[in-house]
């Protein structure tokens, strides 16, 4: 009898990993690039590498539940006559009537105007529900000007020109044919069930030198009231925003690569742009050299989730932040409960991203008049606005903690990285050193 | 300056007054304003020249002007004595506007309602996003004209340069003269009498007395590429 040869283990491989594999068996399968909703979801150097320092001897910080705090913002302060005035510094991105239902939309602008901050319509125009149910709306000015008319734009609280978002710098919109009802049809001038493009760039300038006179144009029409917002990707920070301020811009918003989208390809998804954390020191830097800091605003979107990660964007140098997808997970988003409704869409509650499919069990990203009807709007509103305050109360905590009565006095040197790589990109120094790669040497404090 | 003539005609000369004083006077006018008629000096190439009006007035503009004149225009009759820059008309609701000279770049963009008429040439990608907005040019139009075109009508007495259509939808195109190459997904299609009643019609609205709708020939989607299909990459 031989000896037994004993077996080795079986190993997977790094390279080849169990996604890889089935995305290669997919492709195989089908012929066609894979498209999906969300941001990358690969990791990236993101808030969680950064650390707040706290006070100590050296810092006194406030007293949590008495001393005050302040969380106001003030957006559109250069050459708008209407600012917009906002309780806290988040506001709801940019999200389409047809990427979501009515409900969803109606939604977000109750949870919003609960807690006092704005929210943003997308591709595909404005809704009466939402501009009803929101108290301060702004307008997406986008590509495609699906629904565009004088008359909404007019309506507005503020006018957001969208270049580009982070999770497809570069590239347009889609909505496939499964999610075009009769009504989003009908707003957007287009037969019914035929997948819909939006285009990368506006039908009518291209440019900065353009896009100056494009916002001449847009405050001409609406008296120079409405502030305008320009919306960036993350893809060259200092030169887009530098020349977003020489077009005239009251705000910018720049959304990075985390930032979620109804739908596009995953290797767009996943392979374009800049993390959010490397794109918001270049875009403040931006600001300083051209004297404007605290004069445009900055909004930064892109993978917040919770108060730290608002605390560590206003620290960075950002005036206010913007949440996308953790606002369709305070919806009811990707719940645990429809776990078996999930399964059979061949997913898992918290992974669920074929938004583009218009089946999602929790009545959001859809135009199936069943499915829609599962989100209350009230009650899913409500819960937006619990987040948003708790999200509040977060940021408030650490400014109190690192000796701010006011958020916006939130800056770098209260903030320390865990790796090199956030220290590069966030320039603070690298937890216990005094050491910002790229910027000082390693000595000393 | 501001000068009333007579009780109907307003002049605004912008040599000597700001844009925005014309554009806010322009914005006051309501339905059944006995203001209806307004002259427009001395533009000179400005930008966003009677923009956003909601009126059934009519604006005569005594020259060239630059970006985006009439720009989201309802209800009023602009008319541009003159050539016009780029964007002209772009997202127009309803009304007429007519440039006696040639237009620039993006003429009439993403329009949804009313008659804009060229009476020179158009430069490239006019009726570009077109969302029922209709379009008659008497001389030539440039490259991409009606890319993504969704609905409305484009009416060429002239050519029509490269890519004419790509990616259109359901606007549909007459052109008189030659058509240098069409557009992914564009096609020629058959004039039929619909088509020939409809010609009539937007012809007359332009003033065009010297075409015959017999004369052109349509082109509208071939509906390929409306619902992806991998065989179809190459015409992406």
């Amino acid at each position: 009898m031989s000896p037994k040869i004993p077996l080795t283990t079986p190993r997977s491989s790094a390279v080849f990993d169990d996604y890889t594999l089935s995305e290669i068996r997919r492709a195989a399968a089908t012929g066609i690039y894979d498209i999906r909703g969300g941001g990358a979801k690969r990791r990236v150097p993101h808030f969680d590498d950064l650390l707040f320092l706290g006070a100590s001897v050296s810092r006194y910080p406030l007293e949590g539940y008495r001393e005050k705090c302040s969380t106001t913002v003030t957006l559109g302060t250069r050459f708008a006559k209407k600012p917009i005035e906002l309780k806290i510094p988040i506001t709801i991105a940019g999200m389409s009537f047809g990427a979501l239902s009515a409900n969803a939309k109606e939604a977000l602008g109750r949870g919003a105007s609960i807690a006092g901050t704005s929210t943003t319509t997308g591709d595909g125009g404005m809704t009466p529900e939402e501009r009803g149910q929101s108290k301060t709306l702004v307008y997406q000015y986008l590509p495609s000007r699906y629904g565009m008319n004088p008359d909404d734009l007019r309506k507005a609280d503020a006018i957001e020109i969208v270049v580009g978002q982070g999770a497809k710098p570069g590239g347009g919109g889609m909505l496939l044919g499964q999610k075009i009802s009769d009504r989003v049809a009908e707003m957007r001038n287009l037969p019914k069930g035929i997948d819909q493009r939006s285009a990368c760039r506006h039908p009518d300038w291209t440019g900065p030198d353009d896009l100056e006179i494009k916002i001449l144009e847009l405050r001409e029409i609406t008296g120079w009231e409405k502030p305008i917002y320009i919306k960036v990707g993350g893809t060259r920070p200092y030169y887009d925003v530098a020349l977003a301020v020489k077009a005239g811009a009251d705000v910018i918003v720049l959304d990075g690569m985390q930032g979620g989208t109804a739908a596009t390809q995953e290797v767009f998804i996943e392979h374009v742009g800049l993390p959010t954390l490397a794109c918001i020191r270049p875009a403040v830097q931006a600001l300083q050299d051209l004297g404007m800091h605290r004069k445009v605003q900055l909004i930064v979107s892109g993978g917040i989730r919770n108060g730290a990660d608002v605390a560590k964007a206003l620290a960075l140098g950002a005036d206010a932040v913007s949440i996308g997808i953790a606002a369709l997970a305070a919806l009811g988003d990707n719940d645990p409960a429809l776990e078996a409704e999930y399964e059979k869409l061949g997913t898992r509650a918290g992974c669920y991203d074929d938004w583009h499919e218009g089946r999602d069990p929790a009545g959001i990203t859809t135009q199936d008049p069943e499915l829609s009807k599962r989100l209350d709007p009230v009650r899913a509103g409500r819960r937006l606005a619990n987040y948003l305050k708790v999200m509040t109360l977060e940021v408030q905590t650490i400014a109190r903690a690192a000796g701010h009565n006011n958020i916006h006095n939130l800056e770098p040197e209260d903030l320390c990285a865990l790796t090199i790589e956030a220290a590069a990109m966030a320039r603070v120094p690298l937890a216990g050193t005094a050491w910002i790669p790229g910027v000082t040497g390693a000595g000393g404090f | 300056m501001q000068q009333l003539i007579g009780e109907l005609m307003r002049t605004y000369d912008l040599a000597q007054s700001p844009l925005r004083e014309l554009n806010e006077e322009l914005h006051r006018q309501k339905d059944g304003s006995n203001e209806a008629q307004w002259e427009v000096l001395n533009p000179r190439g400005g930008h966003a020249i009677a923009v956003g009006v909601d009126a059934p007035i009519n604006i005569d503009v005594r020259g060239s002007v630059g970006y985006y004149c009439a720009g989201m225009n309802k209800k009023a009759t602009v008319t541009v004595h003159g050539s016009a820059g780029p964007g002209v008309a772009e997202n127009m609701m309803s009304g007429k506007v007519v440039i006696k000279g040639d237009a620039s770049q993006y003429a009439g963009a993403t329009g949804h309602g009313g008659l804009l008429v060229i009476e020179g040439n158009a430069s490239s990608r006019c009726g570009i996003s077109m969302k029922g907005i209709d379009i008659v040019v008497k001389g030539n139009i440039g490259h991409m004209s009606a890319f993504m075109a969704q609905s409305g009508h484009l009416v060429v007495l002239g050519d029509a340069g490269d890519a004419l259509g790509d990616s259109i939808y359901e606007a549909q195109l007459f052109v008189r003269g030659k058509v240098k190459s069409l557009g992914a997904d564009c096609i020629e299609k058959e004039m039929r009498p619909e088509h020939h009643e409809a010609l009539t019609k937007l012809l007359e609205g332009a003033g065009i007395t010297d075409a015959k709708p017999s004369e052109f020939r349509r082109y509208g989607s071939a509906r390929k590429l409306y619902n992806f299909n991998i065989d179809n990459a190459d015409a992406y």
